[in-house]
């Protein structure tokens, strides 16, 4: 099928209980939160994450849907520590796998090429391999150096949110920084794509932005509208971070402490009643962009 | 006599860490490494490379605080997608950082506090780039409260950055990439320049014994020829000042004393 329209509910039903889930971005910026806050809709349960994390992971750990996080880092930025993920982390409530940012994207290459890992000098001399069980190899050739063998880091499914995607999943993505969201992409089995715009045929509107196609459309197998959906994180050129709306959710984290009593500010019954709570799409659009 | 502050004092020298770098890329995060940074562009070492904070390459190093958005110049490009390619795995970067915890061996930690793995008693922020930028490219250090609980007994809860700790150096691995270079305190620097790179005390701020700092210390420190640290000349202030207009830099350390300590 071409056409690879869904809806967000569609998207989460593809997923399943014990799956391991790729979430692109990076801390704050550049998440696929109305996938996430879908997933939060959800039974959805025993899920692994791997992410370069920000509230993402925070709201996920937060809910309980989480069995083990994969990470190098968990934050939001101007509020360094994620609290949500910390109270997770210190009550104990999750299996983890840390690992060093550079170490992650070389995981997430090894699961894209299939390769079972991929060797690295990174973690040497750290406490992360003998905290992840991590191996070492044996270079085969004369100089005989010791390496981690970093493993794949295979992805039953990706969410990545995108500028904009046509019905086949030709995307586009714009932002100074695209990250790694093109392993994420490639390390997946299956990876579902939400946009800021979704056009019938790329070709017909943005040919001349072609350039702009971070990952090929075999790589896609969902993809659906939701403008203002990385909503609260940033996405640049649209609309920037919700700092209001992350110290809110941050401050929700000492009181009332309670996620099952906040869920709905930060979550909503529905997509279209999260938006209209925080002003709608036009009040996203109008975050500005942050300056460094 | 001087209104120097201590900040501007160690922004002086985080800049020195920089001279003389060369081509590669000069990482400075928090107020007072990124200041550093900037000034040692500005004046002895022009050759630095230097991102905006995010993603482009400025040959003018960005001033801290509130701007307009595009008053950044851009010069090139160095995005997050290729940092490891380019500047960390590369080995052409000296970054300048805060951990939480620093041990004699000069093992870093950002992790956790206290606990185990599974529960720790306090969760930071994750070992982030530490374990590639310390086995990789040369790295700095700046902690602007030095006391035992940075500069911790034994060994740091959680080893994120490589350090010098025979002990933790699996046979065979390649460490030729460490290199801790400096580190700056609101008593004094510090490099690796002792007995097996142990950390020495190499200067003194103004008014502070090396007494006073080993009392702040966790472990034994080694004595260098422990001059007295300079202080920014006129110039280095005023492009200290042009590069923090909302003096940003006063925050850094509790009560922002002067260089020179009242006594």
């Amino acid at each position: 099928m071409l056409d690879k329209r869904m809806t967000a509910a569609e998207i989460v039903a593809q997923l399943s209980d014990g799956m391991t889930i790729g979430i692109g971005g990076w801390g704050p910026r550049r998440k696929p939160m109305a996938l996430v806050r879908e997933i939060l809709r959800s039974d959805l349960k025993d899920l692994t994450i791997v992410a370069y994390g920000g509230a993402d992971v925070g709201m996920l750990c937060a809910a309980g849907k989480v069995k083990k996080v994969v990470f190098a880092f968990v934050s939001l930025d101007a509020i360094p520590l994620e609290p949500w993920f910390r109270k997770a982390r210190e009550a104990g409530q999750l299996e983890v796998l840390e690992v060093d940012e550079g170490m992650f994207q070389w995981g997430l290459k090894a699961a894209a090429f299939g390769l079972p890992f991929l060797p690295t000098r990174v973690g040497l001399g750290t406490d992360l391999a003998a905290l992840g069980g991590l191996k070492t190899v044996t270079s085969p050739y004369a100089d005989a150096e010791t390496l981690i063998a970093m493993p794949a880091l295979k992805l039953d499914a990706a969410l990545i949110h995108v500028n904009r995607s046509d019905w086949r999943g030709n995307v586009q993505v714009f932002g100074p920084d695209v990250y790694y969201d093109e392993w994420f992409a490639k390390a997946a089995t299956k990876a579902y794509v939400s946009c800021e715009e979704l056009v019938d045929r790329m070709e017909d509107h943005y040919p001349d932005d072609a350039q702009f196609n971070l990952f090929e459309r075999c790589f896609v197998t969902g993809v659906v509208e939701l403008a203002g959906g990385a909503h609260p994180s940033s996405m640049p050129p649209h609309y920037g971070w919700d700092m209001k709306a992350f110290k809110a959710y941050a401050d929700a984290a000492k009181d009332p402490g309670d996620w099952s009593v906040v869920a709905d500010r930060f979550v909503g019954a529905s997509e279209a009643d999260y938006m209209n709570s925080i002003g709608g799409k036009e009040a996203v659009a109008a975050l500005p962009l942050p300056i460094f | 006599m001087t209104d120097v502050t201590l900040a501007e004092l160690c922004i002086f020298a985080a800049s020195e860490a920089f001279r003389g770098n060369g081509e590669i890329v000069a990482t400075g995060v928090g107020p007072v490494p990124r200041l550093g940074a900037g000034l040692a562009k500005l004046t002895h070492t022009p050759e630095l490379m230097m991102t905006d904070g995010e993603c482009y390459l400025v040959e003018q190093p960005v001033p801290l605080g509130p701007r307009n958005y595009d008053d950044r110049k851009k010069a090139g490009y160095l995005p997050f997608s290729r940092f490891f390619d380019s500047a960390v795995w590369s080995g052409r970067r000296h970054a300048m950082v805060t951990p939480t915890q620093i041990d004699r061996f000069g093992q870093i930690n950002l992790s956790q506090l206290g606990g185990t793995h599974k529960q720790p008693k306090t969760q930071m922020l994750g070992v982030r780039g530490f374990p590639g930028n310390t086995i990789y490219h040369p790295n700095s250090f700046f902690f602007p409260s030095h006391t035992t609980r940075v500069f911790v007994e034994g060994e740091v809860d959680m080893v994120s950055g490589v350090g010098y700790n025979p002990a933790k150096r699996v046979a065979g691995g390649n460490y030729s990439g460490v290199a801790l270079k400096k580190i700056i305190t609101n008593l004094c620097v510090m490099d690796f320049g002792g007995t097996d790179h142990a950390i020495r005390v190499v200067s003194l701020h103004p008014g502070v014994t090396f007494e006073e700092v080993q009392a702040a210390t966790g472990f034994p420190l080694e004595k260098g020829d422990l001059t007295e640290t300079p202080l920014p000349d006129a110039d280095a202030r005023a492009i200290i000042a042009q590069l923090d207009p909302h003096n940003i830099r006063a925050s850094v350390i509790k009560d922002n004393p002067p260089a020179h300590r009242v006594s």
